[in-house]
């Protein structure tokens, strides 16, 4: 990610080669020219998440003004078929809710649930990992015991508790403001096992190396140890993980949310669209559902086929 | 060895009793089930009177051993919104869930380890590309949404099977099947199809990665150079040592079959215990809720155990090496 971030104007830091010819030299891109699936992944990925994020300047209509509904424009099918039209592109859900635009803002709330999530998970991971691999002992079984027992279960049901029963034990009122939150914290906390187990790990090797021992004796305090010079040679594989992982938090949040237990239809991910399309289903209105779960579908797809390359490109025993 | 089966054991009874803990929290002290037992017009001291009766007056651990003293015995009191005994009403739901789980598990070994060995054994062919390409895109279509797709397909489009419901089923004892009426094997199969696509791919993807690993090993390249035929090579000698993976991993995703079940029969609406559990839910039916946290665990550590205790028995090498250790 930081090479990509680098834009074309070489920094007056890097001397001679510039960053940008570095980056374009760079193996990563060299692996990335090389496979098709890869590049057409990166295109179809990036193509949903910038329309996503544009979605209030790019929708047609704003979903979450209800004013501008009318119950005249519920179920209108897409604009090729009979008796539709094209200021609904993709046609109108059960409230006269243009799809399309129902889409690109609820691509927007899952992304940003998944990306939450991963988040979370990654800090909550990487500082138990680091302080059950440094710290050892009781620590070290505690955390370890509890990843154990949570690994034996999928982390999708454990999502699934957390978030069912938060439903159900939090009064209403608080509900509907927190289910963010909570939807957030419950794919975080099923998550965390992966990240946590890696980072002990590579800390449990990092820890004897020579580095770490020379700063031992200079005296440096262990806080700036672990994060200052630990942290960063641990890090690299949780953060290709990480990506990984986002196609998987965005999958759990749309399950949790087709089921009923994730964003309520008043602010709907594309979970929450497809949940309410399959009520109309049997009576014909397939375009509501379909359409959410196409581009569900697709930004999973995507994802996790770059995740992969990521994996493999990091990967220096495939080279 | 024996002390492998009772460490196996004794972290078994400590997960179970960890999760026996969390469904107790949630039971006792999330909302007061007094008020969820009672009208509105009982008086203070009859309220009292009954929490005494229930005991919930008792010491936390007294409470908690009574608690896992009436799971283990099936008791976890009645359901707020039916007011029967859970126990029953789990009963009842469970027929469903086995049956559509095991269906899966069964067409997912049924067409996942014929497909595995052909793309290890063919690995250029088109038609491995062909499989491989497909079962990318069928790790990615979330259950759900392959089972939207499958009804809009073949019971709105097409109408040659329901949408919905078990289909007419035969009691047979506390048993109920579906799998004795044309009726209910019409019904069984895109649910049982929707929840095996999932694990078919994971099967499919393992069998052929073992598969090519091993054609890889000394003793195939010896065995070909022995002259032997290639069936018996990558039957006899190749797939054999395929297998002990396998096993363990379709052991393990039997539980994971259950838990993605729930998904699969809110979409169906088959009357199994994930839809039980989701109806909970919705109604916040605490108890319900409860056991089955209880009975998910026991299925995962029950399932857990046996495919250790499994892969210790299939595996001669695990032994040697256990013993080694002991003995050194």
């Amino acid at each position: 990610m930081a090479e990509l971030t680098a834009s074309g104007t070489p920094s007056p830091l890097a001397a001679q080669p510039g960053r940008w010819r570095r980056f374009v030299d760079s193996d990563l891109l060299w692996s990335f020219s090389r496979s098709p699936a890869t590049i057409v992944a990166a295109v179809v990925a990036f193509a949903i998440i910038g329309a996503a994020m544009l979605a209030p300047l790019v929708a047609p209509h704003d979903p979450y003004d209800l004013a501008s509904l009318s119950l005249l424009d519920a179920t209108d099918p897409p604009a090729w078929l009979k008796d539709g039209t094209w200021s609904y592109p993709l046609g109108t859900d059960n409230q006269g809710r243009d799809v399309l635009s129902a889409i690109l803002y609820g691509t927007r709330l899952s992304l940003l649930v998944g990306c939450s999530a991963v988040v979370a998970a990654l800090l909550l991971g990487v500082t138990l990992g680091l302080v059950a691999g440094w710290r050892g002992g009781i620590a070290d079984t505690l955390i370890m015991r509890v990843a154990d027992v949570q690994l034996s279960f999928p982390a999708i049901l454990i999502a699934l508790l957390i978030d069912g029963v938060a439903h159900s034990v939090l009064p209403r009122q608080v509900q509907t403001q927190i289910t963010f939150y909570v939807l957030v914290a419950a794919i975080a906390l099923s998550y965390w096992v992966h990240f946590a187990r890696t980072v002990r790990g590579s800390t449990m090797v990092e820890r004897n190396k020579e580095y770490i021992q020379a700063a031992q004796v200079i005296g440096v305090h262990p806080a700036r140890i672990v994060i200052g010079h630990l942290l960063p040679n641990v890090i690299g594989p949780v953060l290709v993980m990480a990506t990984i992982n986002l196609a998987t938090a965005i999958l759990t949040e749309a399950t949790l949310s087709f089921l009923g237990v994730g964003l309520p239809p008043t602010e709907p991910s594309l979970g929450t669209l497809i949940r309410v399309g399959n009520d109309y289903l049997l009576s014909g209105d397939w375009w509501i559902s379909v359409f959410p779960g196409i581009v569900l579908a697709l930004l999973i797809l995507s994802v996790n086929l770059l995740g992969d390359w990521l994996r493999d490109a990091f990967n220096p025993k495939l080279r | 060895m024996l002390a492998f089966i009772i460490q196996r054991l004794l972290q078994a009874v400590l997960v179970m009793l960890v999760v026996a803990l969390i469904a107790f929290a949630l039971f006792n002290y999330i909302g007061d089930p007094i008020a969820n037992m009672v009208g509105q017009d009982t008086s203070l001291a009859d309220r009292e009177r009954l929490r005494q009766e229930l005991g919930l007056n008792d010491g936390f651990v007294v409470q908690f051993a009574r608690f896992v003293r009436h799971a283990a015995q099936g008791n976890f009191g009645l359901s707020y919104q039916q007011a029967r005994p859970v126990g029953q009403i789990i009963l009842e739901k469970m027929p469903a869930t086995l049956e559509l789980s095991f269906m899966a598990a069964f067409l997912a070994l049924l067409f996942g380890v014929p497909m595995g060995i052909y793309t290890g054994l063919n690995r250029h062919s088109w038609a491995s590309q062909a499989i491989l390409a497909i079962s990318l895109v069928g790790v990615s279509l979330p259950t759900f949404l392959i089972g939207i797709l499958l009804i809009l397909i073949f019971a709105v489009t097409l109408g040659w099977l329901p949408s919905f419901g078990r289909g007419a089923i035969v009691h047979i004892g506390w048993w109920t099947t579906g799998l004795l009426t044309v009726d209910g094997w019409r019904a069984i199969i895109l649910p049982s199809i929707t929840l095996a696509l999932f694990q078919m791919t994971l099967i499919m993807r393992l069998v052929r990665a073992e598969m090519i690993e091993v054609l890889h090993t000394d003793y195939i390249k010896f065995a070909r150079a022995r002259g032997l035929t290639s069936r018996a090579v990558n039957f006899g000698h190749a797939l054999k040592n395929t297998l002990v993976p396998v096993i363990t991993i379709t052991g393990l995703q039997l539980g994971s079959i259950i838990a993605f079940a729930v998904i699969t029969e809110t979409v169906f609406q088959w009357p199994g215990m994930g839809l039980m559990f989701i109806q909970a839910v919705t109604f916040a039916d605490i108890p319900v809720m409860a056991a089955y946290l209880v009975m998910v665990g026991f299925f995962f550590v029950a399932i857990n155990l046996v495919v250790d205790l499994l892969y210790y028995v299939v595996d001669p090498r695990l032994r040697i090496e256990r013993e080694i250790v002991a003995g050194g």
